[in-house]
């Protein structure tokens, strides 16, 4: 636009304003009063110490007090932390203030210098560097050049190498779980057996494999593949093909626990719709249509583990699992 | 001279005569720094970082970053008996039984919230302003590298108590490694010391939450201000300020007493927020198990946009020769962000490209000024907050009495149809407030004083502005769009017809303004 034409004025830069005085640069009464306000804040500060050390020291750790809003408060923490802040926020506000109120604000100009230096800098520089690399002799010898390029290459397979002991490989791991042909489900927590008529119709339940031998310790790598939830509904209410009815018991169904999206806890079931909800990021599953994804993010429905009674009547597996449970990952279905 | 000042002058001396200070010193205590609300954004998330540097090295004189199984014994009954982390336990300890403890916790947190809130609302100011244009484009890209160590160092931080909440977040960020083609599983298995969770993940993620990470952020922020130091702070247009001068305080002392003022204030602020305002209450939540998960599971709000776009994914796996390839993982989680962040730190230089425009730029843009920029930003930022929306869609769905799944289907829509109407409305708005500024120039300020003419005519009084204001109005400068030329000198087109022709366009998009009013004009009205 500027340089269409010749003609167009411009308007003009009126410059920086005058300065304008405040009260307390010409009046030294003012400035005595903003003096004495910056002591004040200051001294609001000392208070809050003050505060900080009474209630560190006099406040017991077990005192509550209620505040609106905000409820039943532990009155040390409270305490403390508000004698805390009262204590540096007075120290900034007097700061600020003794600035503002008594401090030059007058504004100053300081000129801008170009960045770029100047031509002959600028080929002294790629003078020198010329120079470096022909005494270096990188061009002329690439014998070297390219060992040493070879050698620092190589070296930076070191530290991968030297990682390597981070973790183990994951093998079959991945895809494997605890639960084997004829595993009884047990209680999550409290490790009973369960018995079919223990659940009733609508009745959720979370479970664990059970644990044979003496060491009934559950390591947390085990649960996060192993959690399954059993639901109990009319057998009227499946829509399964035979072989999946067949996983079932009376009317009860087990799946994984362990999201096939992200590998959250599938935790939120509606008794209504018979949908089981992941809280994490929504993806919902069919109860009676085998876990069926039918919202959300997930790609596949949750594992079903086939679930059928011992000679003891209690709920046990039929067979492991016929997937590997959880998330997706590269080698999920090799 | 007075005993003390002699004193003063013999030990800076003393200090001048070892280390030759008093030639620098002399120059930088008369720093000139200009004044304006918005600068102070950056400060905020310089002093949000030495409070966690400080609160975070209380908190680690208690916590036990260890996955090792204890049973809790402490002063929380609801908990006593339960097995659980050591981490767990310890940060229980430090929130029940170190006094102040949970104090500094929840100082540590709201810093960390305030620390990314700060460098967020800092980033925008300095893009819709422009003042990441040359020279500034290597701060703008160290500042895109603090902004994504702050989401990891704060997704870490919220790790390492190991809660339940704690526990569901490191879940997802193991699903989304185990999604990575070909060497997934691997990263995982590394990472974790085995299968998910291990005992050596939280180990580990300490010491990069509480040595590696400061330490790459102390470094960059020290480059980041010296750059802002060398290169003098940009400054808004107005009366008396040019490109090639600084308006505004000195050094010592106001501007060191108002930043050094407003550390305090932030620290107080940040102080106050601990004392009151609970946050992260990891009592309630339990120790993490992998078998159980809390509902209404929220990241912290700089993650929860990343989460938002899991939620909203639609849900597509491939098995491509015999390989699992989880698109509803990959794309949100990895790919998206990837391109995002590539964009913004590159934006400087497609900006400078688009304009063709490769001048130094020390005053800063209204960004009315430029339509196209602040259009392109109000659309990513369109995009991010739908994405964030979604994140806590079920705690808004639950709250407003909605269905999930119409939030989740609103979000789906939305983060594809809402960023290009909110590209087309800013850009809009940008030309009406520069023609709003056109006729202010021209006709000066409506005084709502309304006079009749002798021939019975009603007309308003109009003011003229101030040359101050006049001059704030109009001295932006307009760039004129490029003209590559298509055709040579003997009409045949050019090799590079097409590629100069697509610049062309995009300049013109990029230069779209309404002519502001110059001298000439007002004169000519004046005459009328």
């Amino acid at each position: 636009m500027s340089n269409e034409s010749k003609e167009i004025e411009l308007i003009k830069d009126p410059g920086l304003p005058a300065h304008q005085h405040r009260r307390t640069d010409v009046d030294e009464k003012y400035a005595k009063i903003a003096e004495r306000q910056v002591a004040i804040l200051f001294m609001l500060s000392v208070a809050g110490t003050l505060l900080l050390i009474y209630s560190y020291i006099f406040i017991d750790t077990d005192t509550f007090i209620f505040i609106p809003i905000f409820g039943d408060q532990n009155a040390h923490q409270l305490f403390l932390g508000l004698g805390m802040a009262m204590a540096l926020f007075f120290i900034g506000a007097g700061a600020i203030h003794w600035a503002k109120q008594l401090m030059s604000d007058e504004e100053v100009i300081a000129q801008r210098h170009e960045f770029r230096s100047d031509e002959v800098d600028r080929a002294e520089f790629v003078k020198t560097v010329k120079e470096g690399a022909a005494v270096a002799g990188l061009g002329r010898r690439p014998l070297i050049k390219r060992t040493l390029g070879l050698a620092l290459g190589l070296s930076g397979l070191t530290p991968l190498l030297l990682l390597r002991d981070l973790g183990p490989l994951p093998g079959n791991e991945q895809k494997e779980t605890s639960w084997k042909a004829g595993t009884r489900l047990v209680t999550d927590p409290g490790d009973r057996p369960i018995k079919a008529s223990d659940l009733e119709v609508g009745a959720v339940a979370q479970t664990l494999p059970e644990i044979i031998g003496e060491d009934k310790h559950r390591k947390l790598s085990d649960i996060a593949k192993d959690a399954v939830l059993l639901i109990r509904l009319r057998p009227e209410d499946f829509n399964l093909d035979d072989e999946r009815l067949s996983w079932t018991h009376e009317g009860i169904i087990a799946f994984s626990k362990i999201c096939s999206h992200m590998g959250c806890a599938v935790a939120l079931y509606e008794q209504q719709t018979k949908h089981l909800l992941c809280p994490c990021h929504q993806s919902t599953f069919d109860v009676t249509r085998a876990a069926k994804v039918i919202f959300g993010p997930a790609a596949r429905p949750l594992p079903q583990l086939a679930v059928t009674v011992d000679s003891e009547g209690y709920l046990i597996a039929q067979a492991p699992f016929n997937e590997p449970v959880g998330p997706s990952f590269w080698g999920r279905s090799a | 001279m007075t005993a003390r000042e002699r004193i003063a002058g013999n030990v800076a001396g003393y200090v001048d005569d070892r280390v030759g200070a008093a030639r620098y010193l002399k120059k930088s205590l008369k720093k000139v720094f200009p004044d304006h609300w918005s600068f102070l954004l950056g400060e905020i998330a310089l002093y949000s970082f030495i409070i966690l540097l400080v609160s975070g090295t209380f908190l680690t004189f208690w916590f036990d970053p260890s996955q090792r199984e204890v049973i809790y014994d402490g002063e929380y009954a609801p908990l006593k008996g339960v097995e659980m982390s050591a981490a767990y336990a310890s940060a229980l300890d430090i929130s029940f039984e170190v006094r102040g403890g949970l104090l500094m916790r929840q100082i540590h947190h709201w810093a960390a919230l305030l620390f990314m809130v700060a460098i967020v609302v800092h980033l925008l100011r300095v893009y819709f302003t422009g003042a990441f244009r040359k020279p500034r484009e290597f701060n703008w890209i160290i500042g895109i590298g603090l902004l994504t160590l702050g989401i990891v160092e704060g997704f870490l931080g919220y790790s390492l108590p190991d809660d339940l909440l704690s526990g569901t977040g490191i879940r997802i960020a193991e699903a989304i490694m185990q999604a990575i083609p070909v060497v997934g599983s691997y990263l995982s298995y590394f990472a974790f010391g085995g299968a998910f969770p291990g005992e050596a993940f939280i180990p580990r993620i300490y010491i990069v939450h509480v040595l590696i990470l400061p330490g790459i952020f102390l470094a960059l922020i020290t480059v980041h201000l010296m750059l802002v130091w060398y290169q003098k702070h940009t400054q808004f247009p107005g009366p008396g300020r040019t490109e090639k001068n600084v308006v505004g305080y000195p050094l010592m002392p106001v501007y060191m007493a108002k930043a050094g003022g407003f550390f305090f204030i932030v620290f107080g602020v940040t102080a106050f927020l601990g004392a009151v305002a609970s946050i992260n209450p990891i009592w309630l939540y339990g120790p993490y198990t992998p078998g159980q998960v809390s509902a209404g599971s929220q990241p912290d709000w700089y993650m929860g946009w990343l989460d938002g776009l899991v939620r909203m994914a639609p849900p597509l796996e491939s098995v491509i020769f015999g390989y699992t390839i989880s698109w509803n993982i990959l794309i949100p989680g990895l790919i998206l962000p990837g391109i995002m962040f590539t964009l913004l730190a590159l934006y400087p230089f497609i900006e400078s490209w688009a304009t063709g425009d490769k001048r130094e730029h020390h005053l800063l843009d209204r960004p009315r000024n430029n339509p196209n920029r602040t259009a392109i930003g109000a659309m990513a930022l369109t995009f991010t907050l739908v994405s964030l929306l979604n994140g806590g869609n079920d705690i808004i769905a639950t709250t407003f009495d909605l269905s999930i799944n119409q939030m989740m289907w609103f979000s789906r829509i939305g983060v594809l149809v809402l960023p290009p109407i909110a590209f087309i409305v800013t850009k809009r708005i940008c030309l009406s407030l520069q023609r709003a500024d056109r006729e202010l120039v021209l006709h000066g300020r409506e005084t709502g004083r309304l006079v009749r003419l002798p021939h019975g005519e009603f007309v308003e009084i109009h003011e003229p502005i101030s040359p101050e204001k006049a001059w704030l109005l109009t001295s932006h400068e307009q760039l004129a769009p490029l003209e590559l030329p298509e055709f040579d000198a003997a009409g045949v087109k050019r090799p590079q017809a097409l590629k100069n022709k697509i610049r062309n366009r995009i300049s013109r998009a990029a230069t779209t303004a309404i002519p502001k009013a110059t001298e000439s004009e007002r004169r000519e009205i004046e005459h009328h």
